[in-house]
């Protein structure tokens, strides 16, 4: 309701200055015929801007700081003993108590007289501040606009001073890029220091067991970090999607771009694009119930002990939902050999598949190699197909049909509603967010370095 | 010069031909060899396409029906003792005849429905039909009991009389009707007792039990006591908020910092930093925006755990980089000329910005976003990590209150342990987003081309 | 071959060329084209054109850019089968053999008519493996010693083979423009061809390495046909014997060089070789 209010009373604020500015500007105009530096619309933006800064600022402000000094006349009206008897959880609880009688909703429990003297004077106070910062706003924002209107003159270059706050706001978008990378690597950094105040980094990057004692607070009885089972589960399923996606989406990336017919490539490029936009979370279900089963049947019929769920399935799957993103940067990569050099090799006699494999494969090498680092760094990353269909089985093995773990999966199995971060048993999450920061982090540098360089070589 | 060229001429036409002809095959060969292999890639991928989609949708689509049971229900005054709704006496005030409404209604929910519902089951069961209370209960989904109250809650003046009411069959009684489970087994692995399961089918062949559209799973929410009433709205709600949040911070943020980097940025380091930045950022694993989402806004800046709001957040910076690639890709496709005109007619950088070259761009812009949107739809892993995945049986209100998504509700239904019941409902639910995200993207495609023709 | 004698020998090679316009016309008929159109989805870009060339010497195309002439160049080796969308009508015969014949197999015409491209454009791998390149994949050599033969001798026929001893196992990217073209011819020569097409073949390469390369075009007509495309009237006339001029799609005349240069016959042509046409 109150937001409500401010809002409303800011528009107004709003459509009142570009009004003043505008018609300011056209009195300008027809008053002495001289020539102004700005079209109106900039003079009414110029007020608008002026107008709305000062209230907003005070707006913020109370925003940021308004919920604290409530808080404390709130709890300053409770009798100091009973104050006295509180702890940080207790004020907070009895703070609660006092919002919802001053709010006019009753409470649980029997209601203390204090109580509800304690509300009612936090209700007025309530009730005053929110008018004395709206007035205070509102007064703000007037003077502003009247002082930004008397700076309207011929010769003020509103057009300009309006394009610098623009730009100021765009810079500050791009800014939001930046603060999210800071955060990532803040956040992983933080936890992941005070995880390592718990667990030894050396246990942890080269321990072989993962077995967390989950709920256990006693120190030195946390249990087993070992990153390694996971490192190995996340390479073993990385290697067989890699299988999987490399040359299927490779090989299709060539028959669409050299062989296909024009009507062909028109409906199999997108159909299989589509595989790139599914979510992941079906892909999971879909190794879980369909390709699980169907490997473990298969492997029965062989003789082969497959589990349902395992390295092979999620591999498998994720190798299916990679299959687009390589071919489709192949793809690309491709059509950007120039055409002289396949023509080169054709000017010889040699076939399509011969300029393909000796001329236009090496020529888009590195490119593709960039490809498929990146395609790398999204098996790695991968989370949902894995939950599902990898078994989560943090054991060292090599086996690709027994379960297995990753690091994804394992993050989200020891941080999953867990928000207080109290023990190593959820900040591991952090530490190993971290770990698959850093390798993807990598890879991608390195990947977008080598098709950066492919394409200055033949720009 | 001539001697050297004499020395090294070249080997007599016929005996080269001869090879190259003997060569040729071979050659050939090789070449329908490459072109298969290509071919078998691309109908493999094809392959997998339809396979996906014919598997779900074959899973799915029978979910989207639901057996229904037709009950006489009798009110009877016997069981149901709270006595008539109470009447407004003369002099009551507002909050006393509140009071006695409240009372009346609790009244009602601590009665026990169950045995109108079984009476009624009874009834509809051929005379001695011997079969145990508990067993043919379990025919009916549990939620039946809340429908049978509120319809009596609604017009108590059914007391002491019969009326048809229709309510969901449980989730076993669908498996069995649809053959999710196998039949042949033994009584042992079954989930209903041979009386119930003998009773569903009588009830079957008599038109007591009949099959529907599921409207349940689009209008219900998620429910774990009664499996066959749960259904996606909540989760419906919770995207749709979190779709919000992101259209409104992504979209209009990503642009900007697209114009700014590609119109106004000067080639410092800053920007390359910025640039290489955003790029990793386009390549970061979703998971760890959870990460940052349960450490950031959760943890440090308090903001709920599970709420759409967070999620918003959340996904907001996943999409943000794809949305200023894609922006930027496109700024940079405007051609030169048509900012060399503008800035010709004496318009600032920015007018020219904003008056000739974004409209230009306006349709990659848009695809891109609705692309971006999608992507950000489907996204599961880092909603788990800020408390999304905890089971909400309501609609959420607003964005700050508990929630679930859809990716996230299929993840909720795909580990519920009626896995016969289940796999079914998790494809109908994947249909759904599926259907959701078809929508989006082929709402990009259409609107593409239509700008595009237009500009 | 240092750049003075590059320079002195295209002085005697434009003297040697006009020399004995006769002795060319007497020369076998080599190449045979007769009303060869070439269409691109619905654009025409040649109109029947009907020429001999004759065998080794130097035939070149001239005419403004679009003329025609490079697209008439690639049918001759049917470099237009790789162009999505191109039809080609007519006939055109090599030693009387119809090559659009249905039967022939182009990967056995291409290796008897080589082509040098626009821009230079050796393959990213060594300067050994560019000219091994063809020999290896129609099965010519045999061994490793036929192998280093082919390649040492088709550098020494294309001039490069002194300047690259050292390093044939450096990438072929690595070398001067020049030098990359000359490259290319050696890869040409490698699969022992009996036409040469060069299509601009100087068009990227600056003045000294241009008239290296003329003055290989004037040694290789000894053992080969070759069919040049330029740009350039002064080259048509220093290196070919033979020279047609194509407009608008057309082959408006054709005939010795020495005469289309001198007294040409067609309107079209006298305004070209003026510089009335660009």
């Amino acid at each position: 309701m109150n937001s409500l209010v401010v809002a409303g009373l800011l528009l107004v604020l709003l459509g009142l200055a570009y009004q003043t500015g505008w018609s300011r500007s056209r009195a300008l105009v027809s008053a002495n015929g001289v020539k102004v530096h700005s079209r109106p619309q900039y003079h009414a933006s110029l007020v608008a801007i002026w107008a709305l800064l000062p209230a907003l600022v005070i707006l913020g402000l109370w925003a940021w700081f308004g919920g604290g000094i409530v808080r404390s006349y709130g709890l300053s009206q409770l009798p100091a003993d009973v104050l006295a008897t509180l702890d940080g959880p207790g004020k907070s609880a009895a703070f609660a108590r006092l919002q919802a009688l001053a709010s006019g909703y009753g409470v649980n429990g029997a209601l203390q007289p204090y109580e509800q003297a304690a509300g009612d004077a936090l209700r007025s106070f309530q009730f005053i501040t929110f008018f004395a910062v709206v007035i205070l706003a509102a007064v703000a924002g007037v003077g502003a606009l009247l002082f930004a209107r008397n700076q309207i003159t011929a010769r003020l270059r509103a057009r300009n001073a309006v394009e610098r706050v623009v730009n100021i706001a765009l810079l500050a978008c791009s800014g939001v890029a930046i603060l999210t990378t800071v955060g990532i690597v803040a956040s992983l950094l933080t936890e992941a220091l005070r995880f390592f105040t718990f667990i030894n980094p050396i246990s942890f990057f080269f321990g072989t067991v993962w077995s967390p004692l989950n709920g256990s607070t006693v120190p030195g009885q946390y249990g087993q970090y070992g990153l390694l089972p996971l490192l190995v589960g996340t390479l073993m399923i990385t290697v067989i999607a890699m299988i999987v996606a490399v040359p299927v989406g490779l090989m299709a990336a060539i028959y669409l771009s050299q062989y296909a017919h024009r009507t062909l490539r028109a409906i199999a490029k997108p159909i299989i694009e589509i595989l790139a936009g599914i979510p992941t979370i079906v892909y999971g279900f879909f190794a879980l119930v369909t390709v699980g089963p169907f490997l473990r049947d298969a492997g029965h019929f062989v003789g082969l002990s497959i589990n349902a769920t395992s390295a092979l399935t999620a591999g498998i799957v994720m190798g299916i939902m990679i299959i687009p993103f390589v071919s489709s940067l192949s793809d690309d990569i491709l059509n950007q050999v120039p055409r002289t050099l396949r023509d080169g090799a054709y000017g010889l006699g040699a076939t399509k598949s011969e300029t393909i494999r000796s001329v236009l494969l090496p020529a888009a090498l590195p490119g593709i190699v960039g490809a498929f680092l990146l395609a790398v760094s999204r098996a790695v990353g991968e989370t949902m197909i894995v939950v599902l269909a990898a078994g989560n089985s943090p054991v060292l093995r090599g086996n690709p049909f027994e379960p297995v773990a990753t690091i994804t999966v394992s993050i989200v199995n020891q941080l999953t509603g867990d928000t207080d971060f109290a023990g190593p048993q959820s900040l591991v999450g952090f530490a190993l967010g971290l770990t698959l920061f850093v390798v993807t982090l990598c890879l991608n540098i390195f990947a977008l370095y080598i098709v950066r360089r492919f394409r200055e070589q033949y720009e | 010069m001539t001697d050297m060229l004499a020395a090294t001429a070249i080997k007599p036409t016929n005996e080269r031909t001869q090879r190259i002809r003997a060569s040729l095959r071979r050659r050939h060969t090789g070449e329908a060899i490459f072109r298969g292999l290509g071919l078998a890639a691309i109908i493999l991928a094809l392959g997998f396409v339809v396979l996906l989609f014919t598997d779900i949708i074959r899973k799915g689509a029978p979910a989207f029906i639901q057996s229904n049971v037709h009950l006489s229900i009798n009110f009877d005054p016997a069981i149901i003792t709270t006595g008539p709704a109470p009447v407004r006496a003369a002099g009551q005030s507002d909050a006393e005849f509140n009071g006695a409404n409240v009372k009346w209604q609790r009244d009602l929910a601590l009665l026990n429905w169950n045995k109108v519902i079984e009476a009624s089951l009874r009834a509809a069961a051929p005379a001695g039909y011997d079969i145990s209370g508990k067993d043919i209960l379990s025919i009916a989904e549990t939620d039946a009991r809340h429908q049978v109250r509120e319809a009596f809650a609604a017009n108590p003046a059914l007391l002491g009389q019969t009326t048809k009411i229709d309510v969901l069959a449980s989730a076993n009684t669908n498996n069995w009707i649809k053959g999710n489970i196998d039949r042949s087994l033994p009584d042992a692995q079954q989930q209903l007792s041979p009386q119930a399961r003998g009773l569903i089918d009588q009830l079957v062949a008599s038109g007591g039990i009949s099959s529907g559209f599921a409207w349940t799973i689009l209008t219900n929410v998620d429910s774990r006591a009664a499996p066959a009433a749960s259904g996606l709205l909540g989760a419906f709600f919770g995207t749709l908020y979190m779709m919000i949040i992101v259209i409104l911070l992504a979209v209009p943020i990503g642009v900007a910092s697209a114009i700014y980097l590609e119109e106004f940025a000067p080639k410092s380091r800053l920007t390359d930093f910025i640039e290489v930045n955003i790029n990793n950022l386009a390549a970061v694993p979703s998971i760890v925006f959870g990460l940052l989402g349960a450490a950031v806004f959760i943890n440090y800046l308090g903001l709920p755990i599970s709420a759409p709001l967070v999620g918003g957040l959340v996904l907001t910076l996943m999409t943000l980089p794809t949305i200023i690639i894609a922006t930027r890709g496109a700024l940079l496709a405007v051609s030169p000329a048509l900012r060399q005109a503008a800035l010709g007619m004496g318009a600032s950088k920015t007018q020219m910005v904003f008056h000739h070259v974004l409209p230009v761009t306006l349709p990659s812009i848009l695809t891109a976003t609705i692309i971006g949107v999608a992507h950000a739809m489907g996204e599961t892993a880092p909603l788990l990590l800020i408390g999304m995945k905890a089971f909400v049986a309501a609609v959420p209100a607003s964005p700050l209150d508990q929630a679930t998504a859809l990716p996230v509700q299929i993840y909720l239904w795909q580990g519920n342990e009626n896995r016969n019941f289940f796999e079914g409902h998790t494809s109908a639910a994947i249909m759904v987003l599926l259907a959701f995200m078809i929508l989006l993207n082929g709402t990009a495609v259409l609107l593409r081309s239509r700008l595009e023709k237009r500009a | 071959m240092d750049v003075m004698a590059g320079k002195v020998k295209m002085t005697q090679m434009s003297a040697n060329s006009a020399m004995n316009p006769t002795d060319m016309l007497q020369r076998p008929i080599r190449l045979h084209a007769k009303d060869v159109t070439v269409s691109y989805g619905a654009k025409q870009a040649l109109h029947g054109i009907s020429i001999d060339i004759p065998d080794r010497a130097v035939t070149s195309f001239i005419g403004p850019s679009g003329c025609g002439k490079s697209t008439f160049l690639r049918c001759i080796n049917r470099m237009n089968d790789t162009i999505e969308g191109a039809k080609v009508g007519g006939l055109i015969e090599l030693d009387g053999e119809n090559i659009y014949d249905p039967a022939l197999d182009v990967v056995e015409l291409r290796a008897r008519i080589g082509m040098v491209f626009q821009k230079p454009n050796p393959f990213p791998k060594s300067i050994y493996e560019n000219v091994a390149y063809g020999p290896k994949i129609h099965g010519l050599v045999k061994s490793k010693t036929d192998t280093d033969e082919i390649v040492v001798s088709s550098l020494r026929k294309a001039g490069l083979f002194e300047e690259v001893k050292d390093r044939l196992n450096e990438p072929g990217t690595g070398l001067s423009g020049g030098q990359q073209q000359r490259l290319c011819i050696a890869r040409a020569i490698a699969v022992g061809p009996e036409v040469i097409l060069m299509d601009e073949p100087c068009s990227a390469l600056d003045p000294i390495a241009t008239a290296i390369i003329e003055e290989l075009i004037d040694e290789l007509r000894e053992n080969y046909t070759i069919v040049i495309v330029t740009h350039s009237m002064q080259q048509a006339a220093r290196v070919s014997q033979k020279t047609a001029f194509f407009h608008l799609g057309n082959l408006i005349e054709e005939g010795v060089t020495e005469d289309i240069f001198t007294n040409p016959v067609n309107k079209q042509t006298q305004d070209y070789i003026m510089g009335r046409i660009g």
